[in-house]
C-alpha cells in the first residue's frame, strides 16, 4: 500500500492534493512525468501528473479535482490510508533546455502539472513568465508556490473576483505583444490548451501541451490513450504525455474523452447516493 | 493382459462435459466443466503406453505424459501431479490453453486410427484436482545457493524460469508492471478460458515455494536493468511479452468504439469490466460488434463481446477459412456460440456520428494471391467490391508488436528489426552478460506453452551459468 502521508484541500474541497510514500517513485521521477494510480480491488487506473516530488521524504505528490466516482473515493483517503497500487514514474520527462524567455500558462489543475516544469524552466537559466487561471478565486490554486517557480506571475479569472479579469488566453496575447518568447508550455482543460496553442501559432512560437487521454496500463500496451499528432497516431503515455501543441488533433481528443461519459455521470451519481442516503 | 489390450480397443475418448452454447454465450463460467475421476480414469486406460512415446516429444517442456496418465488410472491423481510438476509448473493453465491438437495430441498414436488421449483433458483434471482436494504439500527444494535472480515479467515464460529456479535453491525476485501477476494470463485470456482464481493459485503456489514478486514494479521506468545488477541480482531473465498493439493505420480508426484487442480484454479480463458496475472500469457494451483478425486473440475478443451483450458478433478476417491462425476448438466453440465469420474481407475504414462514435465500417473483399513473407498467400483486394457494415463497436485483432519501454531504455541489448529481443534458440541468452530472455519478446505473439518452453530453457541455462559460470 501506497499511504498518504499529508492531505489537503482546495478550490473549496473541489481540489484534492496528496503527498504519498512513493520511495522508488520519487527517486526517478522528473517534471512532466505521470503515475497511475488505483485505490482499491474495484477501483479504475487513472493517471496523474505528478505535482511535486520529495526524494528526501521518498514523497510524491498528487493534485486533482474530484470529477467522478473515482476521484471521489480518492478524496474521500485520510491521511494514513493509501492507495492500493501505483506505478510510475511514466512518460517522457518535459524537455529542459535554456532558451531564453519563456511563458507558462496554466489553467485549472492544469496549474499542478505546470508546477515542476516551471520550476525546472526557471532552474536551468530562463526567464520564467507565468499565467495561471480559473473560473473563479476560490478555485484558483498553488498561487504562492507558482510565484516562487517563476520570475514573474500573472494571475487571472474569468469573473474578475481576484486578479486579471478576462481568460489566460487574453494574458498571454499581452505578454506575447510585448516580449519575445522563445516556448510557450500551455497545460489545462483541453479547450484551453487548443485555444492557447491557436494564439501562440500566430506568434510563431513554439508550444509544449499535455496531454490527458483516457488511459489503462499506461506502459503502451493497449493504445487507449492514443492521440493524433500532425496526423499520426502516438499513444500519450509512452509518446507523451507532452506534445508539439501546433501538431495536436485537439478536437479528436475531445471526442475520445466522452467515451464513458455516460457510464461516469451514471457511475458518480450511484456513488453519491450511497455516500448521502 | 489380453483382457486390458481388448479393453483400450474399445474404450472411445471421453467427452468433456461443456456449458451448452446458448446458456455460456452470456456469462463468463468456463466452457469445459472438466472430467470426473471416473471419467478420467477411463479415459487413462485408452493409453497404450508407448515404448516410445512420440508425445513427449510433441510436448514443448517434455512432460512425462504415459507417466502421468498411468497415476491416474491407477487413481493416483495427486502423485500424477506431481509427474507433471517434474517438467511442468502450470499444469493447470496448460491443461487449458495448450494447442494440445498440434502438439502432444496431435503425434498420439491412438489419434491414427480414431481419436487421440486427450491427454489436455488428463492434465488439467490431474491438477484441478490436486487444486481441490490436494494437501498442499510443496516440492523438496534444493539447498540455498545463495544466488539472486531477477525475472522481469510474471507471464508463463518469466513464472516457469521463477519455478524452475527456486526449487534449484537460488533466490528469485519476480517484477510485474501491472497490480496483478499472471501477464497474458490474467490480462489477455477471458475468465471463461481461464479462471483468473487458477492462476492467482498457481502464482500462490510459487510464493510458497519462496518465489518474491513485486507488483507495481515497471522495470525500465521505476527501476532500470542496470540497476537490478547494482542491487545485487546475478542474472536477470526477460519475460516482458509481446505488449505493443497493432493498429491498420486506416481513416477513422480512432473514433470512439474502436479498441486495440490488448485494450478490451484488459478492461474485461484484468479490470474486470465484465462485471461492471461491481467494478468501476467501464467498457463499451457494442450490441453490433466486429472483431478484426482470426487469431485465439480475435476469437476470445468476438466471444467476450457476445458474453457483454452483443445481438452480433462477427469476425472480419481478410484471408479464408484454411489461413485462420486460430485453435479449431476456439474456432469451433466461437460457432456454437453464434460468432459470424467473414472471410476475405478487409476493412477500408471506420465511419462515424457526429459525437465521433463509430457506426459503421467500409471494406473490400479479398482474393488469395501468391503466397507472401509469412508463407501465407497474400490477400488481394477485388476491384468493385466496396461494402458496408453496421457496427458500433470494433476490436483490432491483428497481432502485438514489441513493446520498447525495457528494450529502448537498456544498454548493449541487441534486437532485431522488428524491436525483438534477439536471444540464443538453445539457452535463451542475450547480448548483454547475465541477461537471458524467452516468450514473445523474443519470438513475437505465439503460445503460452511455447513462451513456458523458452522459460525452461532459459532457467537450465541460468543455472548452469550460476553453477559454474557459463
Amino acid at each position: 500500500m501506497f499511504k498518504i502521508v499529508r492531505r489537503e484541500e482546495m478550490a473549496e474541497g473541489t481540489v484534492i492534493l496528496n503527498e504519498i510514500d512513493a520511495p522508488l517513485i520519487a527517486k526517478k521521477a522528473k517534471p512532466g512525468q505521470f503515475v497511475i494510480l488505483k485505490a482499491n480491488e474495484t477501483g479504475e487506473r487513472i493517471p496523474l501528473t505528478m505535482a511535486d516530488t520529495d526524494t528526501q521524504k521518498g514523497t510524491i505528490t498528487v493534485i486533482y479535482m474530484v470529477v467522478g466516482k473515482s476521484t471521489a473515493i480518492f478524496k474521500s483517503l485520510k491521511v494514513g490510508d493509501g492507495y492500493m497500487d501505483i506505478i510510475g514514474p511514466l512518460g517522457k520527462p518535459t524537455h529542459l533546455e535554456k532558451v531564453g524567455n519563456v511563458v507558462c500558462v496554466g489553467g485549472g489543475t492544469g496549474v499542478a502539472v505546470l508546477h515542476p516544469i516551471t520550476r525546472a524552466l526557471k532552474e536551468v537559466g530562463n526567464h520564467v513568465t507565468c499565467i495561471i487561471g480559473a473560473r473563479n478565486k476560490e478555485l484558483l490554486i498553488l498561487e504562492d508556490q507558482m510565484k516562487a517557480a517563476s520570475h514573474e506571475l500573472i494571475v487571472c479569472t474569468d469573473d474578475g473576483s481576484y486578479g486579471r479579469k478576462g481568460f489566460v488566453t487574453e494574458a498571454l496575447k499581452d505578454v506575447l505583444d510585448n516580449n519575445d518568447i522563445q516556448l510557450a508550455v500551455a497545460i489545462g482543460p483541453v479547450p484551453m490548451m487548443k485555444f492557447v496553442s491557436k494564439l501562440t501559432k500566430e506568434y510563431n512560437v513554439k508550444t509544449i501541451v499535455s496531454l490527458n487521454p483516457i488511459m489503462v496500463d499506461g506502459t503502451g500496451m493497449c493504445g487507449g490513450c492514443r492521440v493524433s499528432i500532425g496526423g499520426k497516431t502516438q499513444f500519450a503515455c509512452v509518446d507523451g504525455p507532452e506534445f508539439d501543441g501546433h501538431q495536436v488533433d485537439y478536437d479528436e481528443l475531445m471526442q475520445r474523452l466522452q467515451a464513458y461519459a455516460e457510464q461516469e455521470k451514471q457511475c458518480y451519481a450511484d456513488h453519491q447516493c450511497r455516500m448521502n442516503p | 493382459m489380453t483382457q486390458q489390450e481388448g479393453k483400450k480397443e474399445k474404450i472411445s475418448r471421453q467427452p468433456m462435459p461443456e456449458q451448452a452454447p446458448e446458456v455460456r454465450r452470456r456469462n463468463f463460467d468456463e466452457v469445459p466443466l472438466g472430467l470426473s475421476p471416473e471419467a478420467a480414469m477411463k479415459e487413462a486406460q485408452r493409453c497404450l503406453q508407448c515404448k516410445k512415446p512420440g508425445c513427449i516429444a510433441g510436448c514443448p517442456v517434455s512432460v512425462d505424459i504415459p507417466g502421468f496418465i498411468k497415476l491416474i488410472e491407477e487413481g493416483e491423481f495427486t502423485k500424477a501431479t506431481r509427474k507433471i510438476w517434474e517438467r511442468n509448473a502450470l499444469p493447470a493453465v496448460c491443461g487449458r490453453v495448450c494447442p494440445q491438437e498440434s502438439q502432444c495430441e496431435g503425434v498420439c498414436i491412438v489419434g491414427k486410427k480414431g481419436e487421440p488421449v486427450a491427454i489436455g483433458n488428463l492434465e488439467r483434471f490431474a491438477a484441478d484436482y490436486e487444486r481441490k482436494h490436494g494437501k498442499g504439500e510443496l516440492p523438496p527444494k534444493a539447498k540455498p545457493t545463495g544466488k539472486k535472480i531477477a525475472v522481469v515479467g510474471s507471464g508463463p515464460s518469466g513464472l516457469t524460469v521463477a519455478g524452475d529456479l527456486i526449487l534449484k535453491g537460488h533466490d528469485v525476485t519476480v517484477f510485474e508492471a501491472f497490480h496483478r501477476p499472471g501477464g497474458v494470463l490474467v490480462y489477455g485470456i477471458p475468465e471463461f478460458r481461464l479462471p483468473k482464481e487458477i492462476v492467482f493459485q498457481e502464482v500462490n503456489f510459487m510464493e510458497r515455494l519462496g518465489v518474491r514478486l513485486e507488483c507495481n514494479a515497471v522495470v525500465g521506468r521505476t527501476v532500470s536493468l542496470d540497476e537490478l545488477f547494482e542491487e545485487g541480482y546475478d542474472a536477470v531473465f526477460l519475460g516482458v511479452g509481446a505488449g505493443l498493439p497493432r493498429f491498420l493505420d486506416i481513416p477513422g480508426e480512432n473514433l470512439i468504439g474502436i479498441f486495440s484487442a490488448n485494450e478490451y480484454l484488459t478492461r474485461s479480463n484484468l479490470m474486470k469490466a465484465y462485471r461492471y458496475p461491481e467494478y468501476d472500469t467501464p467498457i463499451i457494451k457494442g450490441k453490433n460488434v466486429i472483431t478484426l483478425g482470426a487469431g485465439n486473440v480475435a476469437m476470445d475478443a468476438a466471444r467476450t463481446a457476445l458474453r457483454l451483450g452483443a445481438d452480433v458478433s462477427r469476425i472480419v478476417y481478410r484471408r479464408s477459412r484454411q489461413e485462420v491462425p486460430a485453435r479449431a476448438a476456439e474456432v469451433h466453440h466461437a460457432e456454437q456460440e453464434g460468432v459470424e465469420f467473414h472471410f476475405l474481407t478487409a476493412p477500408t475504414k471506420f465511419i462515424g456520428d457526429e459525437k465521433g462514435r463509430v457506426v459503421g465500417m467500409e471494406g473490400l473483399k479479398m482474393d488469395l494471391g501468391e503466397p507472401d513473407a509469412s508463407g501465407r498467400r497474400r490477400p488481394v483486394p477485388v476491384k468493385g467490391s466496396e461494402f458496408r457494415l453496421e457496427c458500433d463497436l470494433v476490436i483490432i485483432a491483428v497481432g502485438a508488436g514489441a513493446n520498447p519501454l525495457l528494450t529502448q531504455s537498456t544498454e548493449g541489448l541487441q534486437l532485431n528489426k522488428w524491436g525483438y529481443i534477439i536471444a540464443e534458440p538453445e539457452t535463451g541468452k542475450t547480448s548483454k552478460k547475465g541477461v537471458w530472455a524467452g516468450g514473445d519478446i523474443v519470438t513475437g505473439s505465439a503460445t503460452v506453452i511455447l513462451a513456458m518452453g523458452a522459460g525452461r530453457v532459459a532457467a537450465d541455462s541460468i543455472h548452469k551459468y550460476l553453477t559454474w559460470g557459463w
